[in-house]
């Protein structure tokens, strides 16, 4: 017997789709991703209505699926993320039902307990075997690890498994295997390898960027966590990457072996590993090229679940271990909480993603954002919404001076013992407005958007339309 | 009051404005293209009045595309705009 | 204190405005190469509202205006002037002359304006073989000479030279840009490194530089900020040291001692002087200590 099944259309029949299905897709394809357009054009055509589409992320590729909001297809979203395209259009109000924003370990959490029921996932696998068995490490379309797809597979009623490059059973290299999946359907592409991984990621030339990660980095050293055992997890971006390459330096120059590196993984994590500055990485999604290398060949550098990464509900994740985080944001507030979710003008354009999760989980949660952005000042008296709880950061760095949340005051003192200039977050603000002047605050309309839920499945806020 | 003619200053890169100035018979018109719209576009406009008001100058035509620039790198922007519009040989003369 | 000095291009708001969060100690807003000359009047207003409006409190402003032979810089010194920067560098600075003109012009604005004559220093750029020849004579040449720049690109130009990294084609100009310097009892900065990315070249030409005696260098690019910075502040061993001289010369005054000595050399007072130096380049970082 195999499970593979000719057609995409004769899956979804198999698989039971109807009115109403909530189906689940993963976004280690990012905006390369061809599956989730191609099985929501096919639900459209065969005339189906009224879906729940649970997706862990989506990105401006996944554009397509505004239409079929319109079209009455799709009436649920539910997702960790979305990018600035596919947010202008839901902070336009297309969708009737708010959005269910939820975090990277609140959604398998949500979907192993039962809160967000999967009736099929639909599996993007860049290589799987006639029974279902898969992997992310290799093929065209290889996008390293499938950490988001786990809970999904594990939990769906149906599971279907679509890849553009199927071998015979049994494939030895599985990270997700044949006893969660229903059925398989080979097509010519699940995405263009362009959007899936960057050739490289590209650490920042700014200079404010780099003024803010050498501080960034100074921190750490100052924090008293940077010692052997040291565990750290950084983001994609420019500033946040650049700061890691700082902290490499200092690793380097004074022997510190760290034990892990975690998340997002890109090539400067990869080269951390290889130069002795971790025993392993823990990668839930691979951000580069070099990673997805890194994660076939190095037995080191191990695939894990959300789950693992970052559940809540899970007995010990990953995070519940790290040191130190480094993460963005649009906007801080006086209480330092951080809104990740829309940009200084209300609109949609991100999501916690994993920021709350390590945020806190991680002893030092660290924010990087600079002053001011385009005119807008960063430091706000209240953001728009409520990403990531202000209890759960510990170091506003800005390229003015690094404001630590006043309930962390021995950490405070150790900054400023370790030469750190340490300033009220209400000096921040006032500096950012006396630069910029005083933007005419946002006026929240009485539409919702968005639900933000917390980790702990708590509503932590709400997304409104701008007036 | 000097003669106006057409003039253009500032640059269209992140944290700054790009401004044209044309007369025109009568009134001031100001067209104004900000990625701050929302929080400083009526400031930004009111400045700009304000700027030509005082310049006595009340016939004219401004379009703004602003790309984040501070007040004070308006001002200057505005000031330029203006010199350069009251000027008959050039940039520098 | 100027241990780094940061060139930012004057008509590019985006990188005047973080002049002040970068790390150097002094930023040189140009008014002359990095802006075309059909932009030097919008320039000049940007950098004027900059200076007016931002301030950029714990860095030291300096004005790089046009030089002499064009017809903007008499136009930079009205606008600039009335800001009363720290420093204004004069480029392409060859002779006395020279400097007496610029002075003579900013002594007229000076009287009009109101303000005490010299309130504005100078800072005459040296970039060309016959700025460096007469590198004594501008340095000494007016009360407002605070300090005396060396310039390699044009240099080498004049020279007729290559420009490397090693540097050795300007080597005999440092040298005596220093001596000039230091014989007319002012300061003198050091050319930028021009290889952005090299960060090992940065430091190696940096502490070259400090070899010769220069105070301070200029960099073009951020990035190397922190490294001249470094380079060019006592380390934790020179400022334990200068204790240590300072001590023992304490204590030899005490016991009436004629001549005093640490670890076995004798202390004389070139040596004091220096651990002086130390000690008040200490303070003003932040590393000195409090009872001394």
């Amino acid at each position: 017997m195999d499970k593979v099944v000719k057609t995409l259309r004769e899956a979804i029949q198999l698989a039971g789709v109807k009115d109403g299905s909530r189906i689940s897709f993963h976004h280690h394809l990012r905006n390369g991703d061809y599956v989730l357009n191609m099985v929501m054009d096919e639900i459209a055509s065969m005339g189906y209505k009224d879906i729940s589409v649970n997706a862990s992320s989506l990105f401006d590729c996944h554009l397509p699926l505004a239409d079929h909001i319109r079209s009455g297809v799709v009436t649920e979203l539910i997702t960790d993320y979305m990018s600035g395209g596919i947010g202008a259009q839901i902070s336009e109000g297309i969708l009737e039902k708010p959005v269910q924003f939820r975090t990277h370990g609140g959604r398998p959490a949500d979907i192993i307990k039962g809160v967000t029921p999967i009736d099929v996932a639909f599996i993007a696998a860049p290589t799987a075997d006639t029974m279902g068995n898969m992997t992310g490490k290799i093929g065209k379309s290889a996008c390293g690890s499938l950490g988001y797809a786990f809970a999904d597979a594990m939990c769906a009623k149906k599971v279907v498994v679509i890849t553009d490059n199927l071998v015979p059973h049994p494939l030895a290299m599985r990270s997700i295997d044949e006893t969660y999946v229903d059925y398989v359907v080979a097509v010519d592409a699940i995405g263009n390898p362009a959007g899936i991984v960057s050739g490289t990621t590209k650490i920042t030339r700014d200079p404010v960027g780099l003024v803010m990660a050498q501080t960034a980095a100074n921190v750490i050293q100052a924090s008293g966590l940077l010692k052997d055992g040291f565990s750290f997890q950084t983001g994609a971006g420019g500033a946040t990457l650049a700061a890691a390459q700082f902290l490499k330096g200092i690793m380097l120059k004074e022997g510190i072996k760290g034990s892990f590196g975690c998340g997002g993984i890109t090539g400067y994590m990869v080269d951390m590993l290889n130069e002795g500055c971790f025993q392993s990485l823990i990668d839930v999604q691979c951000f580069d090229l070099k990673a997805v290398e890194s994660i076939r060949t190095n037995p080191n550098h191990t695939e894990v679940s959300a789950m693992h990464y970052a559940s809540p509900d899970a007995k010990s994740a990953a995070v519940d271990s790290l040191d130190v985080v480094l993460l963005g944001a649009t906007e801080i507030d006086t209480d330092f909480n951080v809104n990740v979710h829309t940009n200084s003008s209300g609109k949609i354009m991100g999501g916690s993603g994993g920021h709350s999760d390590t945020a806190a989980g991680a002893k030092l949660a660290m924010i990087i954002a600079p002053l001011s952005r385009a005119r807008l000042p960063i430091v706000t008296d209240h953001v728009f919404c409520k990403s990531t709880p202000g209890s759960t950061i510990d170091v506003l760095v800005t390229q003015k001076g690094v404001a630590v949340n006043p309930a962390r005051p021995e950490l405070a003192a150790r900054l400023k013992e370790g030469g750190i200039k340490v300033v009220d977050i209400f000096e921040l603000k006032e500096a950012a407005e006396k630069l910029c002047g005083m933007p005419k605050p946002l006026v929240k309309g009485d539409r919702v958007l968005a639900d933000i839920i917390y980790r702990d499945g708590t509503l932590l806020d709400r997304i409104y339309n701008v007036r | 009051m000097s003669t106006l003619k057409k003039a253009s200053c500032g640059t269209m890169e992140s944290s700054d404005a790009y401004m044209e100035l044309e007369p025109i018979a009568a009134g001031v018109q100001i067209d104004l293209q900000s990625v701050v719209e929302h929080q400083f576009g009526d400031s930004i406009r009111a400045l700009a009045a304000d700027m030509l008001q005082q310049e006595g100058i009340d016939n004219v035509s401004l379009r703004i595309v602003d790309r984040g620039a501070l007040e004070c790198t308006l001002r200057a922007r505005l000031e330029t705009l203006i010199a350069r519009a009251r000027e008959a040989g050039g940039a520098n003369a | 204190m100027r241990r780094s000095m940061l060139f930012l291009p004057g008509n590019t708001p985006n990188m005047i405005l973080s002049g002040d969060c970068l790390g150097a100690d002094a930023i040189i807003l140009d008014l002359e190469d990095a802006v075309a000359p059909d932009q030097k009047d919008a320039a000049r207003v940007l950098v004027r509202n900059a200076i007016k409006y931002l301030q950029f409190p714990g860095v030291e402003k300096i004005i790089r205006i046009n030089s002499l032979d064009t017809p903007y810089w008499q136009k930079d010194l009205d606008e600039m002037v009335p800001l009363k920067p720290e420093l204004i560098m004069t480029p392409k600075t060859s002779c006395a002359a020279d400097v007496l003109e610029f002075d003579a012009y900013i002594s007229a604005l000076e009287d009009k304006l109101g303000f005490e004559r010299n309130t504005v220093k100078l800072l005459p750029l040296i970039e060309t073989a016959l700025g460096v020849e007469n590198a004594y004579a501008i340095a000494s040449a007016s009360k407002r000479v605070a300090a005396i720049f060396l310039g390699a690109e044009d240099l080498s130009a004049d020279l007729r030279c290559k420009r490397t990294k090693e540097g050795k084609e300007i080597l005999y100009a440092r040298g005596r840009m220093v001596m000039a310097a230091r014989a007319a009892n002012v300061d003198v900065y050091d050319t930028p490194f021009t290889d952005v990315n090299d960060d090992e070249g940065i430091r190696v030409d940096a502490e070259f530089a400090k070899g010769l005696g220069f105070t301070g260098k200029a960099s073009i690019s951020p990035r190397h900020v922190g490294v001249i910075n470094e380079v060019f502040s006592p380390t934790q061993k020179d400022i334990d040291y200068a204790y240590e001289v300072m001590e023992a010369i304490r204590i030899g005054k005490e016991q009436g001692k004629g001549a005093v000595s640490l670890h076995g050399k004798m202390i004389d007072a070139p040596i004091v002087a220096r651990a002086q130096q130390t000690i008040d380049m200490a303070v003003a970082l932040g590393l000195g200590r409090e009872e001394a």
